[in-house]
Order: structure tokens, then sequence, then C-alpha cells
């Protein structure tokens, strides 16, 4: 009785906040889900119950299907980009350097803004345009002499959603630098000694002893990118509006809500969306509590 | 580690062996090779920075130009005479959004500060069973797509409008109005604040917490007299982190908001979209847009990066 008595104020204290996401997180992701298996396809009808036929139509549509490979393109090109240029630059800083505050703040403040600001910007850069019409980067290139590199940008039926993940690396490399320059510096100085004194080079030091311990951060990293990219709207929105060349599941949600008015299709597709995020968030989490609950016990 | 052992060993017996004048060779040669090292990493560094910068040229320097140098041979120049014309006209096509956007971020930071405070404090001093299991619920909240919940979100929206309506009279309280827009925000705010909270609580040592209940305090007074008055920097985390995911919010407010509600972000996409207005007018709004988180940014930047690094779960 005493230790209910101990316990019972802060479970009502947080009660609120879970019944809230009780409904406004699992309640409405199972509301959702039930309106994906109607065929409520206009906004008066009352909805029968369809089972997972929306699920399976929807990969008839030509739309769907080119805006599941932008995603997968766009996630390849932006995830392994930010990741890439974000070790490097962590790299590149790590054993410290004059200046390194200037340039932390400098890779980091892209986070601070929003991705529909600086789609105004990027939209100027990977302008289309060619030749004596070029602006932006098209006209760089020109200007350096470099006219072959001139090209459509995200107008570029095949890879434009490629040269569309370099807003995106731009915006969100910094903050996987701040991560990666965290684990570094979290490899104890003395481990590394260790290995020196044990005749190892600098780079077996690097591979044998550091890495292993980033192993953790670039999963972390890799699950945060991952999950942005897949539910990516503001930078497409913002760089090239509802374009189906550059369209997304997010975008095509959008326009499936608001344009075609098919609350059951925008539904399908956001519960694809949500099935696609949480296939590697669920591990995740559960991997973290595990982790959490193990440091607990040791 | 144990093959670079057994393959150095002789080269440093070689070492050993030598004569002083050239084992200090060696050392001149690792200290010059690590100078150039650095240089090479300073190089890398600002040309980064450079690459980095760009954007934020092009910004600055169209909006400044008037538009009789918005010719594309001029796009990278800067301009040759500075205006203040596309500032002008921006500001008075964004003004209304930042009223709406400061109504909306402002109050929404400081609500979700106080309940990610409460539960963050429960959570990590003041446990029950299955606490674990449910913090990881609550963590699901903070990596769903949005998408997701969008449409029934919409839905109960528009039946509380209903509901305030024949209640009130009030028309159009929830949906296509700020306060819809803030509740949505606060609701799918309370992970991540609480996260922060609950890693910056379990820095408090319990025994404080402790003390306090063997004083006769109860769980209230222990928050207000011992956890409150050193939870600053979480709050300041917590503020910051909210203010600029409120204030660039985009996806919430296509949904959920109408003109006269719009925020600052879905003022500037309707300018930027529209093809008869000016670059130097839409960059000018994009600065305007992002003043108040860059200024956060630049004075505040070191609870921002903790924010940040919050969001990678451990903290």
């Amino acid at each position: 009785m005493t230790r209910v008595r101990r316990w019972l104020p802060g479970l009502l204290l947080v009660t609120p906040s879970i019944v809230v996401i009780g409904v406004f997180v699992y309640g409405m992701l199972g509301w959702n889900l039930r309106l994906a298996m109607t065929d409520r396809h206009d906004e008066i009808s009352e909805g029968r119950f369809v089972g997972l036929e929306n699920f399976v139509t929807l990969w008839d549509e030509k739309r769907w299907g080119i805006s599941v490979h932008h995603a997968i393109v766009f996630t390849a090109v932006f995830v392994l980009g930010a990741l890439a240029l974000g070790w490097l630059l962590a790299f590149l800083m790590e054993k410290g350097i004059r200046g390194e505050g200037t340039f932390r703040a400098v890779y980091l403040f892209p986070m601070a803004v929003s991705f529909v600001a600086t789609g105004v910007v990027w939209r100027w850069l990977m302008n289309s345009g060619q030749g004596e019409r070029a602006v932006g980067l098209n006209r760089l290139f020109g200007m350096l002499g470099l006219d072959s590199l001139q090209w459509e940008w995200f107008r570029n039926p095949d890879w434009g959603m490629a040269a569309m993940a370099i807003p995106a690396i731009w915006q969100m490399s910094g903050y996987v630098m701040a991560l990666f320059l965290a684990g570094f510096r979290g490899v104890p100085e003395d481990l590394r000694e260790a290995a020196r004194v044990d005749g190892c080079t600098e780079w077996q030091v690097y591979r044998h002893v550091v890495l292993p311990l980033l192993r953790p951060v670039t999963l972390s990293a890799l699950i945060i990118l991952g999950h942005i990219s897949l539910k990516v709207f503001d930078l497409i929105v913002a760089v090239s509006g509802k374009q189906i060349i550059t369209d997304v599941p997010a975008v095509f949600m959008w326009v499936a809500v608001f344009d075609s008015h098919d609350p059951a299709k925008g539904a399908t597709i956001a519960s694809y969306i949500v099935l696609a995020v949480s296939v590697f968030v669920v591990p995740y989490l559960v991997w973290t509590l595990r982790r959490e609950r193990g440091e607990k016990r040791s | 580690m144990k093959g670079g052992t057994t393959a150095d060993a002789p080269a440093r017996e070689r070492d050993g062996g030598a004569r002083a004048p050239r084992e200090r060779d060696p050392v001149a040669r690792a200290r010059r090779r690590s100078g150039l090292a650095r240089g090479v990493r300073l190089a890398l560094l600002v040309a980064f920075l450079v690459v980095f910068l760009i954007p934020i040229y092009v910004l600055l320097v169209t909006s400044f130009k008037p538009l009789t140098e918005a010719d594309p041979s001029r796009a990278w120049a800067p301009p040759e005479v500075w205006t203040l014309e596309p500032w002008r006209v921006a500001w008075d096509r964004l003004a209304p959004g930042v009223v709406n956007s400061v109504l909306l971020a402002v109050p929404g930071a400081l609500i979700s500060a106080a309940l990610g405070s409460m539960n963050g404090y429960v959570l990590s001093k003041w446990r029950f069973p299955g606490a674990d299991v449910l913090f990881t619920l609550l963590l699901f909240g903070m990596f769903i797509p949005y998408q997701g919940v969008m449409i029934p979100l919409v839905q109960l929206l528009v039946r509380l409008n209903e509901v305030t309506a024949s209640l009130t009279g009030a028309h159009g309280v929830f949906y296509g109005a700020i306060p819809g827009l803030l509740l949505a925000h606060v609701v799918y705010g309370i992970p991540i604040c609480t996260l922060i909270f609950r890693n910056y609580y379990v820095t408090i040592p319990d025994e404080l917490i402790e003390a306090s209940r063997v004083d006769g305090a109860g769980m209230l007074r222990t928050y207000w007299s011992v956890v409150l008055p050193v939870s600053g920097p979480a709050f300041a985390v917590v503020v910051i982190w909210q203010f600029t995911s409120l204030w660039n919010d985009f996806l919430f407010a296509v949904f959920l908001t109408g003109p006269q509600s719009w925020p600052i972000t879905v003022m500037l996409n309707n300018i930027a979209g529209a093809q008869t207005v000016p670059y130097s007018q839409q960059m000018a709004a994009a600065l305007l847009a992002s003043f108040p988180t860059m200024i956060v940014y630049v004075l505040l930047g070191r609870f921002f990066m903790r924010g940040l690094m919050a969001g990678a779960l451990k903290g």
C-alpha cells in the first residue's frame, strides 16, 4: 500500500499526457488505418469497409510508382550524402583546429532555418535554364568555364531527385557532423594512447579503436536521416511545388486530400509512409530501451 | 591491434639501435607531416565553409537588388545600386503571417516546456511500474510521420469547431485557426520535450530527491523547491527547440490553417510559389521569415545544439 502511495502521484501527473498521446498518436494512426480500409473516395460518402483493397489498387496508379521511386532515390542520395559529408567534417575537426567554433556554427546554422525559406534560394540555385538564360549554379558553372556541368537539376526525369537531395544534405550534414564530433570526443584518450603504446599506427587506432565506438552514433544518425527522408515534404513543395516530376508520397498524399478530395486514398498513402518509417524506427526504439535497461543492471 | 604490434616491432628495434642524431629525424618528419596534415584539414574546412555560405550570399545579394538588375547575366554580382524596396514589399506581404507565427510559437513553446518538465520529472525521479515501456511508447510519437495522423486530426478539429460553435456561438475556433494548430504542436511536441527534460533530470542526484522526501515534502513540493530551481538550462533548450520547430513548421500549417491564420511559412511559400514575384522580393521574404530563428541560433546556439543532440535519443 505504501509502495502504491509512493508512485501513484507520479502516474497521476503524467496521465493527461499519456492519454493525449494515446489518442493523438495511437488512436489517430488507427483511425487513419481504418479510413484507408474503406471506399470513402469523396467527402460525403459514409465509406464501407473494403479491407486492403486500396493498398493494392494504389500500385496500379502510375503516379504512386513514380513517387515511391523518387522517395527511394532521394533517401539513398540524401542519407549517404549527409552521412559522408557530416562524417568528413567531424573527422577534419576531430583533433581540434583553430576557429572550430566558427566552423561548427556555420555548418550547423542551416538547421535553424526552415526548408521553406531555404527552398527559395535552392530553387534559384538549381534553376534549369542554361546558356544565356542560366541563373544560379548553371550560371556559376558557365562563369567558371564548366559549361558541360550545366544540367536540368531537379527537372531531370531520371536523376532529378538526386539534385533534390542536395539542399537536404546542405541542411542536415552539420547535424550529422555534431553527432559524430560528440562521438569522436567521447572516445577516451586513454584508449587511443594504449593502442599507440601497443604500436598501432594512427590509422590502426582509428580503424580498430575509434570506429567501433562510433557505431551507436552512426546508427542514430541513420535513423534520424532516414525518417526525415521518408516523410520529406516541405523541401519538395518549396523547391518545385506539386509537380509530378518531383513527386514523393508525402506530396502525393497532400494532393489526394486537397486536390482529389479522396480521403481514403490519402489515408492509404499516409499508412504506407507510417509503415516505411516504423520498419526501422520501432526496432531502434526497442534496441534503445533494452540498452538502457542493460546499463542500469550492470 | 595485435597485428600492428608485431609488424612494428622490428621497426622500433631499428630506431632504438640508431645513433642519437638519426633518432631525432623521424620525430621532426612526423611533426612536419602533422603540420602539413593540419594545413590540408584547415584548407578543406575553409572550402566547405565557402560552399555552405553560397546560399546565404545569394539570398543577401539578391534581396538588395533593384528590378533593373534582375538580368541573368548579373545573377552572381552584388547590386550596383543597393535598395531596400524588395524588403519593404516582402514585409508588407508577410506581416500578417508574422503576427500569426508569434501567436503560435511563443505560447506553444512555453506550454510545451511546462508539460515536458512535469513529465520528465516523473519519468526520471518519481517512477512508477512500467514507466520505461510507457516512455518508449511516448517516444514513438516523436518519430511518426505526421501524415499518418493528419486526416483524423483535421476531422477532430472540424468536430471541435462544431462543438464550440454550438456551445458558445463562436465559429472556426480550432480548425482553420491558430488554437487548432497550437493544440497540434503542443500535443506532438510532448515526446521530445519529455525526453529532453527526462535526460536532464536524470543527472540530478537521487539523494537530493530522497532528502526532500525524508523532510516530508511530497512530489509537487519537491518539484517546486528542489527540481525547478535547477531546471533553467533544460527550459532554455526546450523553449528554443519548440520555438524553432513551431516557427519553421509548414506541414501542420498547410493542413490545419486557412488564409486568416496562415503562419509565416505558408505565406512565404505562397509568395515564392507565385511566378510573378521577382526573385529579389522572394529572397527578402525568405530572410525575413528566417530572422527570429537565426537570431535565436546566433545568440543561444549552445542550447539549440543540446536540443539537437537530444533528438538523437542518447542525450
